[in-house]
């Protein structure tokens, strides 16, 4: 029980941590956004800035990371006020940060090292 | 409608009880225990309730007052009456032994649960501690020690309605003050108690308990300070120890 109880209190701590993580890292995906649509929106145009670009790999890889350990966590507290399903409880949000990793780790890639 | 005469619901029997309605006067800077003195003394002597020094310091009169926990002795029939009328109920959250009187047991019981008492380590033969009275931790400590075990912000959590186990603004407020305690020797078996869901990390941070305190204490915000302290310390360790 007081295993438990420790191991959710240092989830709360990672999940706020990442939160502050990711408020730092949407502010600038935004400025982001509101940059790159000045002269319009294409692919060729967000691709030739992202292409090789390091600092835009590691940024948004640290967003990703960031929502991988938030997320999880707060549907797992979600789920567990509100079903009973203990298999459910346990397998959705490591499914959700299995996607979140992969899915975001793949898009990173795509558009810092992907092929046009 | 009569304005004198004011419509009382009031609940009868246990959990499957119903309401009853009495017909009580006005009166001038009538409270709510008034009212249900009033019903028990002149119209049914089988009412059950609770109450003791009728002046807002033993915490024993709490209700549920149209819709919402409230001390009953210091809350004025004229500031909530609604159209002439009151219903009034036990408190929510805890199991009703019959009418308006509920089993407090657990409520009680979670703050010994959360290491809610004081241990020292001096005896008498020592001088006494010297606590700066305008220290942080004196200052945080203050700012929750006026409790009086109502049970208000118990009967109003919302989490407390959800989760059984979890131990309540009350229980957390006073680990917090405890915590603000340099004097206490328990830190670390009292952080250990209000870990994780059962405990502080289980708020909505929603603040229906602060709001309804009648002492104006805000547990919302001690729960917080426990949170960030059992976290912190969870993963990093704290002055006391290792949790």
């Amino acid at each position: 029980m007081t295993t438990s109880a420790i191991l959710q209190a240092k989830l709360w701590y990672y999940q706020r941590i990442s939160a502050m993580v990711l408020a730092l890292c949407v502010a600038i995906h935004l400025l982001i956004i509101y940059y790159a649509i000045q002269d319009g929106l294409s692919a060729h145009e967000i691709l030739g800035r992202t292409r090789g670009n390091l600092v835009f790999a590691v940024f948004y890889e640290i967003f990703v990371i960031a929502c991988f350990v938030h997320a999880p966590i707060g549907l797992a507290n979600i789920l567990r006020e509100n079903i009973q399903n203990q298999f459910l409880i346990r397998f959705l949000p490591l499914l959700l940060a299995a996607f979140i990793l992969v899915l975001g780790t793949a898009a990173v890639f795509g558009v810092v090292w992907g092929a046009a | 409608m009569n304005p004198s005469i004011l419509k009382v619901k009031v609940w009868r029997g246990a959990t499957d009880g119903s309401f009853v309605e009495y017909e009580v006067p006005r009166a001038a800077n009538q409270t709510v225990l008034d009212v249900v003195t009033y019903i028990q003394r002149k119209i049914d002597p089988t009412l059950s309730y609770r109450f003791a020094c009728r002046v807002g310091m033993c915490g024993s009169c709490a209700m549920t007052v149209n819709g919402k926990a409230r001390w009953t002795c210091r809350t004025h029939v004229a500031k909530i009456a609604d159209q002439n009328t009151l219903e009034i109920a036990p408190l929510d959250n805890l199991p009703i032994i019959k009418d308006l009187a509920t089993d407090m047991r657990e409520f009680f019981d979670k703050m010994s649960k959360a290491v809610g008492y004081f241990k020292g380590d001096k005896t008498r033969h020592d001088d006494f501690s010297r606590v700066k009275p305008d220290s942080e931790e004196r200052q945080l400590a203050n700012a929750g020690i006026e409790c009086i075990g109502c049970g208000v912000c118990y009967a109003s959590c919302e989490v407390v309605s959800a989760r059984d186990s979890y131990l309540g603004p009350a229980a957390l407020n006073r680990a917090w003050t405890l915590v603000n305690d340099e004097r206490d020797t328990q830190q670390l078996d009292r952080l250990r108690a209000v870990a994780g869901d059962a405990g502080c990390h289980s708020c909505h941070t929603q603040g229906t308990c602060s709001e309804r305190c009648p002492k104006q204490i805000e547990p919302t915000a001690g729960i917080a300070g426990l949170k960030k302290l059992v976290g912190r310390a969870a993963v990093m360790g704290s002055k006391w120890g290792k949790l």
